[in-house]
């Protein structure tokens, strides 16, 4: 882990450009394999793990179990017969109404509605962060503080002056409209990202470039944006997780063909028939959960180092 | 990075204007949204507003009732209970992962991936999951009733006296991944130079950390505060997912409250009132303290 | 003559659009376990037969999850081409606003007053003398199932009313199985309730309560022999595991529990596990006590749109839903009762044929979703379940708020 900073110095060629970010963890160094100290340590990290993996591990388990299996065993012991039939179930034939193929219906919908809504969300917030931190003028630091606030706010109660504000502006039930949507609530925490993120970056280089005579754009184009990856890197994730995830505003937003797989997700684990498939259920979700997880595990790393940038300083 | 920019032009107007006009969706989202969306809400919270705002005022009407209502006060304990203990649980959790993390130890990918993963699921599934691990029947409960302690009593789903701890274990369960990140992040910007010179001085590791470090990584708090904070106001489809409010009502929050009464009961006004009293406490909280962090004083 | 052929010419114009141009009518609604979505499917393939396309909008979590976002959807100016409500008043300030669209001429020409039966269907539709919406199906919630197999292993005989269920209660719990099966939704406390209030305390005390709204009547003693009922419900309910009402009837069919309060949906359920009623299950209409049945059920509403077409697609799929053939088929696929007494049910089982029955011998009585707003529902609603769930709350406690409840509502 001693690259926490070379991502950064290598974009800018300078080692003076992070002081504030020292590579490498810290603490002693460990001495012997099986110390005392060890032991304790990797003894809590352990039981911790278990208590964050046993969820997914039921999960995981549920979903190869067959329903028989399911009633008679507990839920922690692992499948006797192993069966993806509630994989293919979930994925290709699982039914809401008349609907009786799936999740598959909504995952290229959802991949529509996050894509723009991210991309939109975070060069707004981006920019935004970036004339809190490097251009204020009277009265940006009352408006931030207010949206800060709103991120106290519960969606639950904005959506009908939302409802209110689309209609008006005739783009309700529009995909630009739910992309709007999207920018609105990711923007109270990003900025706060991006604003800390972008103050914490050499104010020499800002200073340079302004003798240099480059303008708002252009120092936030050429200095700015190519030192930000990480930042861009903790946006984009936070913003997949909680646009894919995002059940209520793409529901109450978009129409039956266009509904985003939660809202698939929502329905099968929903409409009870009967028994509860718990298997199909699992299953279900976890093909749901899959893409923020697979962004997760791919850039967990980028993740750490990108919220230290964000939020150390602020 | 305040006095970067000139001071007291004679234009005030045009000053910084393409600042200003990069701010625009963030004033737009600040005003008309949040702003005056709350002001939108608190108005209408004196109306009797049924399925569709209208403009009849009725005084303080939906707030006696609010204020009358056992499921309200209910919903307010349980979010101050909630909140109380999910804020102590998530940093002290947080940032003793993120202190063990910080040890040099082998496989810290490995182990923060796992911390971190569930906050990559909703909270819908969040909820699903633990209600089936927490299920009486065949739960942790069951599982551990079959080995033969028959008197094993856990059931945080269906006891209305621990209910919202079960709701609590879920959320902890999402949440704590992030505030580690956060703290492990915290502690890694952290100069060595400080570490070393507290051992020179034989100051002991956890002194280090309560009177050093803690204090010097007061922004990565700050940050973590408000993202935490704002999870602990909107609990909601955790709620749901889990315990639907139940059992009998045991398990409500007030931002559940908001919605049943905005929507299924399809009176507005009660709704609105429920989510004024939500927006004042945030509010009584939160602009004195957004205030001197953000905008009393100017940063260096 | 050529004036007429061209005359004839026109009116074929004119005329043919209303066959040809077809269009897609998206149906939002949350008929979603599975005897509900097999009846959709009968509703949509007829209504495909009239050259139009059903667009399926299904939500699933029930009505309370659906609602707010039919309602946003239609404030919001995005409707749908029609949608699900339940008889009574959740679109009644839609249709206020103007945004529902008048189906007057429909009802006149398919003569809806005159097959509708019970008319209180037709009235709930009914604003300024106007109609509204196209009601599909009867339910009624006044009904105790009862397994046959779980009072044989406790050694009693099956009840033939609920005070002998509630007798039979502790020889159950003895034998290991759930008196009462009961799911923690606020909905089916809310209903076995009321169900206690027409079966134990009457037709005239329930109408009192909450078609007047008799606050007296409320806290009198009358309703407190109602309370007391809940309160031995309650007892037989305890320890009970599951949430939805399903999962609750599952425990009935399965044997684990004695009975179940639900309404008459629950049979689909029955149905589809294969058992036959009176032989694995019985059913008590009123619960043996008082046979009446309240005639709540759905309705199909359809907001008012701009395009030509699919206002014509909306006509048509009203005059499906009322349509003899369709009602049949989709009932029986439903468990509910049709909304017209002129059609053959003979397929119908006997607990479906006794509730056809008791409708046609005029054992009705409107249902507390069409006499009490959505928000006085809601407040009683959250009364019932803490009532439920609190063991420690007493009748006389939850009769007073119950009561102000009642003077309050409208």
């Amino acid at each position: 882990m001693a690259d926490v900073s070379t991502l950064n110095t290598a974009a800018v060629g300078s080692d003076a450009v992070r002081p504030t970010l020292a590579p490498g963890p810290r603490g002693r160094k460990p001495k012997r394999v099986l110390s005392r100290r060890n032991i304790m340590l990797y003894g809590i990290l352990g039981l911790a793990a278990l208590y964050y993996l046993l969820p997914l591990y039921v999960m995981v388990v549920t979903s190869l179990k067959g329903m028989p299996e399911i009633r008679l065993g507990n839920i922690f012991s692992p499948p006797v017969e192993i069966t993806f039939e509630p994989w293919v179930k979930a994925w290709a034939q699982a039914c809401t109404g008349l609907n009786c193929d799936g999740l598959s219906r909504g995952f290229w919908n959802s991949v529509q509605i996050m894509v723009p809504s991210v991309i939109v969300s975070i060069l707004v917030a981006s920019v935004s962060g970036y004339s809190l931190a490097n251009w204020r003028f009277k009265g940006s630091e009352l408006f931030f503080s207010i949206l800060i606030i709103g991120a106290f706010i519960p969606y639950q109660v904005m959506i009908y002056p939302i409802v209110i504000i689309l209609r008006e502006m005739g783009i309700y039930g529009t995909l630009t409209g739910l992309i709007i949507v999207h920018t609105i609530f990711g923007m109270p925490i990003l900025t706060l990202l991006f604003r800390n993120y972008f103050a914490s970056l050499p104010e020499e280089l800002f200073k340079a470039a302004r003798i240099d005579g480059a303008g708002f754009w252009q120092i936030y184009g050429r200095i700015m944006l190519p030192m930000s990856l990480p930042i861009f890197v903790v946006a984009m994730i936070l913003q997949v997780t909680g646009i894919w995830n995002d059940f209520l505003f793409g529901v109450v937003f978009t129409r039956p063909d266009t509904y985003p797989m939660t809202v698939q997700l929502n329905n099968i684990v929903n409409s009870v028939q009967g028994v509860k498939e718990y298997n199909v259920n699992m299953a279900a979700t976890l093909l749901t959960g899959a893409v923020p997880l697979i962004v997760y595990f791919v850039s967990g790393r980028l993740f750490v180092r990108g919220i230290a940038a964000g939020a150390v300083k602020g | 990075m305040a006095q970067s920019t000139p001071s007291a032009r004679p234009n005030q107007l045009f000053r910084n204007l393409n600042s200003k006009i990069a701010s625009i969706p963030m004033i737009f989202v600040a005003l008309v949204i949040f702003l005056g969306g709350s002001i939108w809400t608190v108005v209408y919270s004196f109306t009797n507003s049924r399925l569709l705002p209208r403009t009849n005022f009725v005084g303080f009407d939906q707030y006696e009732r609010l204020w009358a209502s056992s499921r309200w006060i209910i919903s307010i304990q349980n979010l101050a209970i909630y909140g109380i203990l999910s804020l102590i649980f998530s940093l002290v959790v947080g940032f003793v992962l993120a202190a063990l993390m910080d040890q040099k130890i082998r496989f810290e990918n490995v182990f923060r991936t796992i911390f971190l993963y569930p906050f990559a699921l909703s909270f819908i599934v969040t909820g699903l999951v633990w209600q089936w691990i927490l299920n009486p029947d065949f739960g942790i409960q069951g599982i551990v009733r079959s080995l033969g302690w028959e008197s094993f009593d856990f059931n945080p789903i269906y006891d209305a006296d621990i209910v919202i701890y079960g709701i609590l274990i879920a959320g902890l369960w999402q949440g704590t991944g992030l505030v580690m990140c956060l703290m492990l992040a915290g502690l890694r910007g952290i100069d060595e130079d400080i570490w070393k010179a507290a051992r020179v001085d034989g100051i002991p590791m956890w002194r280090t950390y309560i009177f050093i470090v803690i204090p010097m990584m007061r922004p990565v708090f700050v940050t973590t505060l408000v993202i935490i904070g704002a999870g602990i106001v909107k609990l909601y489809d955790l709620v749901v997912a889990q315990t639907s409010g139940g059992p009998g009502n045991a398990s409500e929050v007030p931002a559940k409250y908001v919605y049943d009464y905005m929507f299924q009961a399809q009176n507005l006004g009660q709704g609105f009132a429920a989510s004024t009293m939500m927006l004042l406490t945030v509010a009584i909280i939160i602009i004195p303290w957004a205030y001197l962090e953000f905008g009393g004083r100017k940063r260096g | 003559m050529r004036i007429r052929s061209f005359a004839a010419v026109m009116a074929a114009t004119v005329a043919l659009p209303c066959i040809v141009q077809a269009a897609d009518l998206e149906v939002t609604h949350w008929w979603t376990s599975g005897g509900e979505a097999a009846a959709v499917k009968e509703l949509a393939n007829a209504f495909n037969a009239t050259g139009n396309k059903w667009v399926d909008g299904a939500i699933a979590g029930s009505g309370s999850t659906a609602r707010p976002i039919m309602i946003s959807r239609i404030t919001g100016g995005d409707p749908m081409g029609a949608t699900q409500f339940n008889h009574g008043r959740q679109a009644e300030e839609l249709v206020q606003s103007g945004l529902m669209r008048d189906l007057t001429e429909v009802a006149e020409k398919g003569k809806w007053k005159e097959v509708i039966k019970p008319a209180s269907l037709l009235d709930s539709c009914t604003y300024e003398g106007k109609i509204y919406c196209a009601p599909v199906n009867i339910h009624s919630w006044q009904w105790l199932w009862v397994s046959n197999a779980a009072f044989e292993k406790a050694g009693v005989p099956a009840p033939k009313d609920w005070n002998e269920f509630v007798a039979a209660g502790p020889k159950l719990r003895e034998a290991g199985i759930q008196p009462l099966a009961i799911g923690s939704q606020a909905f089916q406390v809310n209903g076995l309730f009321d169900t206690l209030v027409i079966t134990v305390g009457g037709k005239e005390l329930y109408e009192k309560v909450y078609k007047d709204k008799d606050e007296e009547a409320a806290a009198g003693p009358e309703m407190a022999k109602v309370f007391a009922a809940a309160v031995q419900a309650r007892e037989l309910a305890r320890g009970n595991n599951v949430q939805d009402w399903n999962q609750a009837t599952n425990l009935v069919i399965t044997g684990k529990a004695g009975g179940q309060i639900m309404g008459d949906w629950a049979q689909g359920e029955f149905q589809q596990a294969g058992q036959t009623a009176g032989k694995e299950y019985s059913c008590l209409a009123g619960l043996g006590l008082n046979e009446v049945l309240t005639t709540g059920g759905d309705a199909i509403y359809f907001p008012l749109l701009k395009d030509e077409a699919k206002a014509k697609a909306q006509e048509a799929l009203a005059e499906t839903i009322v349509d003899p053939k369709v009602q049949v088929a989709f009932n029986l696929k439903k468990g509910s009762v049709p909304i017209r007494s002129d059609i053959d049910m003979a397929a119908a089982n006997d607990c479906m044929k006794k509730g056809i029955d008791i409708i046609a011998k005029g054992g009705t009585a409107t249902s507390v979703d069409q006499l009490l707003s959505t928000d006085s529902m809601k407040q009683k609603e959250d009364l019932m379940s803490e009532f439920f769930a609190k063991a420690s709350m007493t009748p006389e406690a939850a009769q007073e708020r119950f009561a102000e409840i009642i003077g309050s509502a409208d």
